[in-house]
C-alpha cells in the first residue's frame, strides 16, 4: 500500500492506494496556521487500522515552503554574491544582508579577480554579530567554476547552521536566478526541517516507520532526507501534484492541455504523450525568477467561486473571488451558482442562486436560465483563450540552431483532461463548445493526492567540459575531473548518466524508476587561430517525470474507489 | 527585479550548427561565449526585454533587394533565411510597435552583400539589414532611413545597394581602406548622382580607441542625422572595433560601444562582424543590450580592459579631427556637389571589378544610370564572372516617374537572352521582379 497526501489552500486530500484501487481516501480541512496537524490527521485517518510494514512509501506535498515565501515568512538570511563585471549586482538583492564581494570568473570559467578573505571574514562577523543563522553564497559563473563560492564556504567556517552554494542547486546558467533560487533554499530550510522533524517524530511515535518522499514542483519525488539538502524544490508542488494524478488518462500518443479546476484558478498543463512538459526556467512566485525545476503550469484567475460582473454588455469573471457561491452562502455570483440555475447541482441553496444571478439577468434582459448559459459559456472561454495563449508561447520559444528552428516541434493539444471541483460540468460543455477531446479524470476530487502517491522520482544532471583548460565538472554533483583534448561528447554522456544513476539513488529511487534520457548534447570545436585547440562540450541529461513503474500499468483501474471497511 | 526603461526586443539566433567551414571565423562556436554571457546576466528575465523567435526571411523579401545569380536558391542558406529573418522580425515588432527598439542578434552578416549576388564575399550571401528595410518600405510604407553601419570593415555591399537611392541615408565608420578589407569607403565616395551625399565615409586610422569614435559620432554622424530627420535608425553594429579583434587593428572596447549606441539610440541594430569571441564579443553584446534597453552599463567591460592601454595617440586624434572636418565639409555642400556631378548628363556610367574573397569569384560590373531631374532613375546592370557567367539586371525605383519606369521596362525588353545567361528585372515602384533566360 502507498499513500498519497496533498496540502491544498482549503481541503488536504489523502488517499490509501491498494493493489489494484483506492482503499481509502480522507478530505481534512487546512488549516494554514497549522499544517503539521493537517498532515497528521491526513496519515492517521488513512492509516487507521492498516498494518505499518504494509505501507511501503508515503509522498507528500505541502504548501509549506510556497506559504512561507508568499507570506514573505523567511528566516533572516546572509547572502555573499561575487559578480564581477556586468550588469549592477544589486539589481537582483533578495533581502537584508546582502553582501557584493570581490571575486570574479568568466564566461569560461577562468578566475579573473580572486576572493578577498579579509572581506569574507568581516561579513562573517557581521552576521554572526547579528544572529543570522543561514548563509547563501553565489559567484556569477560559478557553474563553469564553483571554486569561489567552495572557498567562501570553507572561509564562513562551522559558525553557522546551514550554508547554501549556488552551483549546487542548478547546472544552467543565470546569475540572477540562482542568486533567488539560493536564497530561498537556505530560507526555507529551518521551516522545512523543523516541519519534517516533527512529521518524522510523530510517525514514529505512533509506530508508523513509513518511508516518507517529498513531491517537487517537477512532478518528481525525493526523500525526506534529500529534500533537506534542497527544500527549494518543494515550492509549488501542488499544481504537479494534479498534473501527475491525471497522467494515467493521457492518451499514449498524443498531447493533452490538463485543465485543473478550483474555486480561484485554473491551472493548465501540457502532457506530452502522457508525460508533462516541464518549464525551460524554472519556478517564479512572491517576485523570485529560481532556477527550481518545475512543470510548465499556468494559473488563470477563473474557478467556481470567482466573482461574476457586468461591464456593461459584457460578462467578467473574476479574477477575485469573494467568498464561496452564493449557493453556499456566499456573498457574490460565481459559475458555480451559474451550475445551481442550470440545474446540474443541487446541494445547496438554489434559490440563493438563482437571486444572484436574477439582477445580471435583468441588466441585460435576458432569463435567468439564458444568464446562466451565458455565464458558463463565458468562463470556458476564458479557461481556453488563455490555454490557447500558452500554447503558442511554448510554440514561440526560441531556438539556437538551423535544424531546430527548421524542424521545429509544435505542440499541437488534441485532448483535454478536466479535474478539480466543477469538473464534470465544465468537461461536458467545453466539449461541446470546441473540437477537443474532452474527459474527465476520475476521482477527480483526490487526483491530486493520486498523483502524490504514484509520482516516480526525477533528477537533473548537467556536465560541461571544455577541454581547452581540460577540465570536466558536474557543478551540481560536486564532480570536477582533468581531461584530455581529446574528451569527447560520448564520454561526457557517460560520465552524465552515472553521475544521474548515483543521484536517482541517493534521492531514494529504486533502480527501476530510472529511465533516462538525454535534454541536451552539445560539441564544438574550440579554434584559436586557424586551429583546433579543444572542445566545449555541454550536456544535460534527466530522468523524467512519470509513475512509479509497478503502478503504471494498473493506474487506470487504481482509481477505482473500493473503501476499507471503517 | 531588474526593468528595461525602453522596452526592448532581441532576436538571438547563433545558429549553432552553422559554418562557413570549420576552422572559419563565421564558425558554430562564434555566438557561444556570447550566449552565455547573456544568459548568465539574466538579460532575457528582465522585464521589458523581450526574446523572438526569428522568422524565415522569403525569396520575395530578397528579390526587393538583389539579384541573385542565376537563382537565390544557388547562393542563399537557410541560415541566410534565418539571419533576414531573424532583422525581420524585428522590424515588424518595431513598426507594430510592440517595442521601442530592436536588435537582430544573428549570423551569418550581411553588410558586403551587394545588389547582385554571385557568391559570398565578406563572409554576406545576403544584406540582412537591406532586406529588412525594403520589408518595412514594403510593409509598413515607411520613407526615409538612416543606416549607421559601425563595423570596422567598410559596408560596401549597403553601400553598393543604396547608392542611387536619395531616400537610404548610409553613414559608414571604419578602419581605413588603406589598411582593411574591402579596401573601399574613402571620403570623396558620396553616392550616385542622384543620391549625391546620401552615402558617407568615416575612414578612421587604425588604433583608433574610444574617444576617436566618440568624437566621429558627436561631430559628424549625430549632427547629418539631425539634418537628415530620417523615420527611422538603423545600425549595423558590427563589433570588431574591439581592441582584441583578430581580424583589424582598432582599439575600440565594450563601454565604447555601449557609449555609442547610447547616443546613436538607433530603433534597430543588427549584428555585423566581429570575431573576437571570447574576449569582445559577449561584453561588446552586453553592452550594446543594455544600451539600447535604457538600462545602466557602466559596469560592463571586458576582463583585461587597461583604457590607459587602448588610448590613442594625439597624432591619431589630430588626423581623426581633419576626417571629420572633411566629412561634414562634404555634407554642407552636398547639393551644389551634386548638381556638379550631374550637369548636363542624360546617363551615368561606373565599371568596377568585385572580388568575393570568400568564394573566390571576380565580377565585372558596367552600371548604367538615367540621370533623371524627377526620380532617383532607371539603373541597368550587366554583370559578367571570372567563370563567365552573365546576367543583365535592371532596376527601377521605388519612387521611379513615369519615364524612368518606361525606360526600365524597354531595357528589360531590349536585352538579348542569347547574349545573357539571364535577365533581370526588378521593378520597385510596383513591387515586381522577373526574369528571363534562352
Amino acid at each position: 500500500m502507498i499513500i498519497g497526501l496533498d496540502v491544498g489552500g482549503t481541503h488536504t486530500d489523502v488517499v490509501l492506494i491498494g493493489q489494484d484501487c483506492i482503499l481509502r481516501q480522507v478530505k481534512v480541512p487546512t488549516d494554514p496556521q497549522n499544517l503539521l496537524d493537517c498532515v497528521w490527521t491526513g496519515l492517521a485517518e488513512v492509516t487507521r487500522d492498516v498494518p505499518p510494514q504494509d505501507i511501503r512509501r508515503a509522498v507528500l506535498s505541502t504548501t509549506l515552503t510556497t506559504n512561507a515565501i508568499a507570506e514573505n515568512k523567511l528566516v533572516p538570511t546572509g547572502m555573499i554574491v561575487c559578480s564581477g563585471p556586468g550588469v549592477d549586482p544589486r539589481c537582483y538583492k533578495t533581502n537584508d544582508y546582502f553582501y557584493n564581494v570581490s571575486g570574479s570568473i568568466d564566461h569560461r570559467g577562468r578566475e579573473v579577480q580572486s576572493i578577498d578573505q579579509m572581506e569574507i571574514e568581516a561579513i562573517a562577523s557581521r552576521l554572526r554579530s547579528e544572529g543570522i543563522r543561514q548563509v547563501g553564497v553565489v559567484g556569477k559563473f560559478s557553474v563553469r567554476n564553483p571554486q569561489h563560492e567552495i572557498q567562501i564556504r570553507a572561509m564562513l567556517g562551522d559558525d553557522f547552521d546551514h550554508v547554501v552554494l549556488g552551483h549546487r542547486l542548478s547546472g544552467n546558467l543565470n546569475f540572477p536566478r540562482r542568486i533567488a533560487t539560493t536564497y530561498l533554499n537556505a530560507a526555507v530550510y529551518p521551516l522545512h526541517k523543523k516541519f519534517f522533524d516533527a512529521v518524522k517524530e510523530s510517525l514514529e511515535k505512533k509506530g508508523l516507520h513509513i518511508p516518507i518522499y517529498i513531491l517537487k514542483a517537477d512532478g518528481g519525488t525525493m526523500s525526506l532526507e534529500a529534500s533537506l539538502e534542497s527544500p527549494g524544490q518543494t515550492i509549488l508542488s501542488g499544481p504537479a501534484a494534479s498534473v501527475m494524478g491525471s497522467l494515467p488518462f493521457a492518451a499514449e500518443d498524443e498531447e493533452t492541455l490538463v485543465l485543473d479546476i478550483g474555486g480561484t484558478t485554473t491551472d493548465m498543463a501540457i502532457l506530452l504523450r502522457q508525460v508533462p512538459l516541464l518549464d525551460p526556467l524554472g519556478i517564479e512566485l512572491g517576485g523570485f525568477k529560481t532556477l527550481i525545476r518545475a512543470l510548465k503550469t499556468q494559473s488563470v484567475p477563473v474557478g467556481g467561486d470567482s466573482v461574476v460582473r457586468l461591464l456593461g454588455e459584457r460578462i467578467t469573471i473574476g479574477p477575485d473571488r469573494q467568498g464561496p457561491a452564493m449557493a453556499y452562502g456566499g456573498p457574490a455570483p460565481t459559475p458555480t451558482d451559474a451550475l445551481f440555475v442550470l440545474g446540474k447541482t443541487s446541494n445547496g441553496d438554489v434559490g440563493a442562486a438563482r437571486r444572484g444571478l436574477q439582477e445580471l439577468a435583468d441588466k441585460l434582459g435576458v432569463g435567468v436560465e439564458e444568464m446562466a448559459a451565458r455565464i458558463f459559456d463565458e468562463a470556458c472561454f476564458n479557461i481556453l483563450n488563455e490555454a490557447a495563449k500558452m500554447i503558442s508561447t511554448i510554440n514561440s520559444k526560441p531556438v539556437y540552431t538551423v535544424h531546430e528552428l527548421l524542424e521545429g516541434y509544435q505542440v499541437r493539444p488534441k485532448e483535454i483532461l478536466v479535474l478539480g471541483g466543477p469538473a464534470p460540468h465544465f468537461a461536458f460543455r467545453l466539449s461541446r463548445l470546441t473540437d477537443f477531446e474532452v474527459h474527465v479524470v476520475p476521482q477527480w476530487q483526490v487526483a491530486n493526492a493520486v498523483g502524490a502517491a504514484l509520482a516516480k522520482n526525477t533528477c537533473e544532471v548537467t556536465v560541461f567540459s571544455d577541454t581547452e583548460r581540460g577540465i570536466v565538472l558536474a557543478p551540481e554533483e560536486n564532480y570536477s575531473e582533468s581531461v584530455k583534448r581529446d574528451y569527447s561528447k560520448e564520454a561526457a554522456l557517460e560520465l552524465a548518466f552515472e553521475l544521474l544513476r548515483k543521484k536517482c539513488l541517493a534521492e531514494g529511487a529504486s533502480q527501476d524508476e530510472m529511465e533516462m534520457e538525454i535534454l541536451e548534447e552539445m560539441q564544438f570545436n574550440m579554434v584559436r587561430g586557424f586551429h583546433t585547440t579543444g572542445r566545449n562540450i555541454r550536456v544535460k541529461v534527466q530522468v523524467k517525470p512519470g509513475l512509479i513503474p509497478e503502478y503504471k500499468d494498473i493506474a487506470q483501474t487504481l482509481f477505482n474507489y473500493c473503501p476499507l471497511p471503517s | 527585479m531588474l526593468r528595461a526603461p525602453i522596452k526592448t526586443g532581441l532576436v538571438f539566433f547563433p545558429a549553432f550548427d552553422w559554418a562557413i567551414s570549420s576552422t572559419h571565423p563565421e564558425r558554430e562556436e562564434r555566438l557561444l561565449y556570447t550566449q552565455d554571457q547573456v544568459f548568465e546576466e539574466g538579460i532575457l528575465d528582465v522585464e521589458g526585454i523581450i526574446e523572438y523567435k526569428p522568422d524565415l526571411a522569403t525569396y520575395q523579401d530578397i528579390r526587393r533587394v538583389h539579384f541573385c545569380a542565376p537563382e537565390e536558391s544557388r547562393v542563399v542558406t537557410e541560415s541566410h533565411l534565418i539571419s533576414a529573418g531573424g532583422a525581420k522580425k524585428i522590424a515588424s515588432e518595431v513598426m507594430q510597435k510592440k517595442i521601442k527598439r530592436g536588435f537582430a542578434l544573428v549570423r551569418p552578416p550581411g553588410h558586403h552583400a551587394m545588389r547582385v549576388v554571385h557568391g559570398c564575399r565578406g563572409f554576406c550571401n545576403i544584406n540582412i539589414e537591406a532586406v529588412m528595410i525594403e520589408f518595412m518600405r514594403e510593409v509598413y510604407d515607411i520613407g526615409r532611413v538612416a543606416i549607421v553601419d559601425t563595423d570596422c570593415h567598410h559596408g560596401d555591399g549597403t553601400q553598393d545597394i543604396y547608392w542611387h537611392d536619395p531616400d537610404t541615408l548610409f553613414i559608414s565608420i571604419h578602419q581605413d581602406g588603406r589598411t582593411l578589407y574591402p579596401g573601399t569607403g574613402f571620403q570623396h565616395e558620396l553616392g550616385g548622382p542622384t543620391a549625391y551625399g546620401a552615402t558617407i565615409n568615416i575612414p578612421l586610422p587604425p588604433r583608433t580607441s574610444e574617444e576617436g569614435f566618440l568624437y566621429a559620432l558627436e561631430h559628424a554622424i549625430l549632427p547629418i542625422l539631425e539634418d537628415f530627420k530620417p523615420d527611422i535608425v538603423i545600425n549595423s553594429a558590427g563589433q570588431d572595433n574591439h581592441y582584441t579583434d583578430p581580424i583589424t587593428s582598432m582599439n575600440f572596447s565594450a563601454q565604447g560601444y555601449a557609449q555609442l549606441t547610447h547616443l546613436l539610440k538607433p530603433d534597430i541594430a543588427v549584428l555585423e562582424g566581429g570575431y573576437a569571441i571570447e574576449g569582445a564579443l559577449p561584453y561588446t553584446n552586453l553592452g550594446i543590450i543594455m544600451a539600447l534597453a535604457g538600462l545602466d552599463f557602466g559596469q560592463v567591460r571586458e576582463p583585461d580592459y587597461r583604457p590607459e592601454k587602448i588610448r590613442q595617440s594625439k597624432d591619431t586624434s589630430r588626423y581623426i579631427e581633419k576626417v571629420i572636418d572633411q566629412t561634414m565639409d562634404y555634407w554642407e555642400n552636398r547639393l551644389h556637389l551634386g548638381e556638379k556631378a550631374r550637369a548636363g548628363k542624360q546617363f551615368a556610367e561606373r565599371e568596377r571589378s568585385i572580388f568575393y574573397d570568400t568564394d573566390n569569384i571576380l565580377e565585372t560590373q558596367r552600371e548604367r544610370l538615367k540621370v533623371c531631374a524627377d526620380c532617383p532613375g532607371a539603373l541597368a546592370i550587366d554583370s559578367k564572372t571570372d567563370s563567365g557567367y552573365h546576367v543583365y539586371a535592371v532596376h527601377v525605383p521605388r519612387k521611379a516617374c513615369s519615364h524612368c519606369k518606361e525606360l526600365g521596362y524597354e531595357w528589360y525588353d531590349a536585352a538579348d537572352v542569347q547574349e545573357f545567361d539571364r535577365v533581370f528585372l526588378q521593378d520597385r515602384s510596383q513591387n515586381q521582379y522577373i526574369a528571363k533566360q534562352g
